[in-house]
């Protein structure tokens, strides 16, 4: 789906030629349509407001169905989303629709951060889109689009003016997507108040500079039923899925004790203009929108941080492919530059070790001659010692002879004188 | 209370037929009277909520005057990151010779700002500013003329399109809950169909339950009044929190001249009991609970404020010199700085650690000296 151009400009080459005849090809839009109705049109709206603003059912009642959510509750620590995807049919038409909800939207106590998660969907949507797109083997037109084509900003009715939170989150959300903003539960506004509220919100979100959606008014046919409805914007709505009995007709309403609240009727609230402006008129158009403005400004956002130019330094066009392969080259010697740095680390390493190695061998070898050396000197000492000792000895046991001869030779002659004094005294007796 | 008749004879007839001589202390409640009309009587409301919820116009309603005609409301860009203040309109009204000083409290910015944590706090330190400037006034020595600024209700609007209390509304509640009799409204009632009201307030009353919020319960009636007073009293229970609507405008209906909204699909009445609570509401604010919403502030909530502050006093002065609370308040000379407190806490600490080991240094000592 390249961009469309509404008005074709006037081809230089091509002259413009007359028709003598019907040929046939007025049938061309025709067939375009029969295209797209057999394969089926995809919608995707999200509705941000409040818990308990109103969203769901004012579902419920623009699609004319029952979408069976549940009550949140307010103490939820963070903002969620969720998104529920429908079937719908009407004549021939089949009509893929999702509804992303917000959930716990404005409940909690610090609401700075409420408006990333909404934009982080937003984008994650872009991103799932731009990566089918760039896929090698693609199937673009099988393609489940979940891009957000509208977005529903529900105000509360206060009567006064913006709320802070609700002016924060749109201008962080007016480039991404196709902002309409409503003004939920109108049946607590009266006529003279609401339309000095309308008068309020446009007014700050003009200075505010934040950019809403503004229905087309460059095609003829609903140029004036748009420029109308622009005046009447933000619409101020009621949901009811519930009936009432009015005239004998069975109409969505609201009943009050001091009245019914008929939701379809232009004189109660804006709900019909809403239905008409969002489904029945411009559906199409915003799908054209997210796709030409938004989805493109986020592209292009994108691959301009990726690195990708459409125009090289020198000012010469540079394709997509060509960028590509430079960055590829780029990348894959970038891998080899690292791989050689780690290569010539390693090899640094283990140089270094082994020096480190061999010096601790050259260490322990020293110490161990030293050691050798010690033991050495100490066993010829001991040696030493021993020799003297047994010098000592010899020396020793040499006059021990010495002496026991001579006391043997000394004894034999005192025993010698011994008998005889034995001899003379024995003889006395 | 009209007791002229009694005034007319002077003996009573008791219940078992005997005549008993007139005192005529049963006047009092009539010199009550008089004496109040000619002191007259001060009423402070506080009112609290986000913006936009129609609280400038109910009390326009309630009290049918203008309080807030040059009123200049902030654009939403201005309110990201607005601070919540305090406004206080004060107004003298009379009624059959009654004269009521009402002063209105009212906080704008409350819950406006994209980050709306403790936004709270600025309001109940202006109420504690209140009790702590009355406590200075009654313990003072010239206590002729106290002008009790003591904020008596305080009425917290909840949105209606919610389902039920929001996390703003449950700290804010619990915050304040000791300090103030709160009446916790359900503002802009015409955005409810009567099923989803009565949803709606089955639903808050339980979350009230759940988050232990102490709201301003109605005394209950004594057991020997007459039975339509008492059902009047159980309706009333039954029918909190009030679901109220205001109107600044005067609209006409059946050829009478109403406060009312109009819209294309009918008018709604303010003072009409199946559109909305708001009769409920000022009959019982104004016309019956008025003297007992000042009285519940006076004993029991400006009562625990004081006994608070007078256990502060006294506990940092415990340590100083081992006396009991003396039996005379201590006037604060200056507000107790947290600071100074902890510091002086901290000195007496160590002087006790050092008197300690003094003694234990004397011990050893005359150990040794054995």
């Amino acid at each position: 789906m390249a961009s469309s151009d509404v008005l074709r400009q006037p081809d230089k080459n091509a002259r413009p030629l007359a028709l003598s005849g019907h040929v046939g090809f007025d049938s061309l839009p025709d067939q375009l349509v029969n295209k797209s109705t057999s394969q089926g049109f995809c919608f995707n709206i999200l509705c941000i407001g409040e818990t308990g603003i109103g969203k769901s059912t004012l579902m419920d009642t623009l699609f004319n169905t029952n979408f069976e959510n549940f009550e949140s509750s307010h103490f939820e620590p963070k903002v969620k989303l969720r998104a529920q995807t429908y079937d719908l049919q009407e004549s021939n038409v089949r009509l893929k629709l999702t509804v992303v909800n917000t959930v716990g939207f404005g409940d909690q106590m610090n609401k700075q951060e409420s408006y990333q998660h909404i934009v982080d969907y937003i984008d994650t949507q872009f991103e799932s889109y731009l990566q089918e797109e760039l896929k090698i083997k693609r199937s673009l037109h099988n393609y489940h689009d979940s891009r957000i084509h509208a977005c529903l900003y529900f105000i509360a009715p206060s009567g006064h003016s913006l709320k802070s939170l609700d002016l924060v989150t749109m201008k962080k959300l007016d480039s991404k997507v196709n902002i309409i903003p409503v003004i939920a539960k109108a049946d607590t506004i009266s006529k003279s108040e609401l339309h000095k509220f309308k008068i309020k919100i446009m007014s700050e979100l003009v200075s505010n500079g934040v950019q809403i959606y503004q229905f087309p008014i460059d095609d003829e046919t609903v140029a004036k039923i748009n420029t109308a409805m622009n005046g009447h914007l933000p619409f101020a709505v009621v949901g009811s899925t519930e009936e009432v009995n009015i005239g004998n007709k069975m109409v969505k309403a609201r009943q009050y004790p001091w009245g019914v609240v008929q939701v379809e009727n232009e004189n109660h609230c804006d709900f019909v203009k809403l239905r008409e402006m969002l489904i029945c008129v411009n559906m199409e158009d915003l799908r054209e929108q997210t796709h030409t403005r938004h989805y493109e400004l986020y592209r292009r956002c994108k691959l301009e941080e990726m690195g990708f130019k459409d125009t090289d330094p020198e000012c010469k066009p540079v394709s997509l492919q060509q960028t590509y392969e430079a960055k590829r080259q780029e990348f894959l010697g970038e891998l080899q530059r690292r791989e050689e740095e780690m290569r010539q680390t390693f090899v640094q390493r283990v140089k270094e070790k082994e020096a480190e190695l061999k010096d601790a061998e050259r260490e322990l070898q020293g110490k161990f001659e030293q050691l050798k050396r010690l033991h050495a000197d100490e066993k010829s000492k001991l040696e030493e010692k021993r020799r003297s000792l047994e010098e000592e000895m010899s020396v020793f046991s040499k006059r021990k002879a010495a002496t026991e001869l001579l006391q043997a030779q000394s004894f034999n002659t005192s025993t010698n004188n011994k008998k005889d004094k034995d001899r003379k005294n024995s003889g006395f007796m | 209370m009209t007791s002229s008749a009694r005034y007319k004879s002077r003996t009573v007839k008791s219940e078992d037929g005997e005549e008993k001589e007139y005192v005529g202390f049963a006047t009092l409640p009539n010199q009550v009277h008089r004496k109040s009309v000619k002191k007259g009587f001060d009423f402070t409301l506080m009112v609290a909520g986000e913006s936009g919820l129609g609280k400038s116009t109910l009390i326009n309603s309630l009290f049918l005057t203008d309080l807030y005609k040059d009123r200049k409301l902030l654009n939403a860009e201005e309110r990201i990151s607005q601070t919540v203040e305090i406004i206080k309109h004060t107004v003298d009204i009379e009624e059959k010779g009654v004269k009521l000083k009402l002063t209105i409290v009212d906080t704008p910015g409350f819950g406006d700002a994209v980050n709306n944590t403790e936004s709270w706090r600025t309001i109940t330190d202006y109420i504690e500013q209140q009790f702590e400037q009355y406590f200075r006034d009654e313990s003072g020595l010239n206590r002729k003329n106290i002008q009790d600024n003591r904020v008596h209700c305080c009425l917290y609007f909840i949105s209606p399109f919610g389902h039920g209390l929001r996390p703003v509304d449950v700290e804010f509640m619990k915050a304040l809950q000791d300090k103030v009799n709160i009446v916790p409204l359900i503002s802009k009632a015409d955005c409810l169909t009567p099923a989803e009201m009565r949803k709606m307030k089955d639903r808050v009353r339980e979350e009230i339950e759940k988050f232990g919020i102490k709201v301003y319960q109605f005394p209950d009636c004594d057991s020997d009044e007459d039975e339509e007073l008492k059902q009047q009293d159980r309706e009333l229970k039954e029918s909190t929190p009030f679901a109220v609507i205001g109107s600044n405008t005067i609209v006409e209906v059946k050829g009478q001249r109403v406060r009312g909204r109009l819209y294309p699909w009918g008018i709604v009445e303010v003072e009409n009991q199946s559109h909305c609570d708001f009769v409920k509401l000022r009959n019982m604010l104004i016309r019956s609970h008025m003297h007992d919403l000042k009285d519940i502030t006076c004993d029991a909530h400006y009562e625990n404020y004081r006994a608070q502050c007078i256990q502060q006093m006294t506990s940092s002065k415990l340590t100083q010199d081992n006396r009991v609370e003396s039996p005379i308040p201590i006037l604060p000379l200056s507000t107790p700085d947290v600071e100074t407190e902890k510091l002086i806490k901290m000195k007496d600490e160590e002087l006790r650690r050092m008197q300690e080991m003094l003694q234990k240094m004397q011990q050893q000592m005359h150990e040794q000296d054995l």
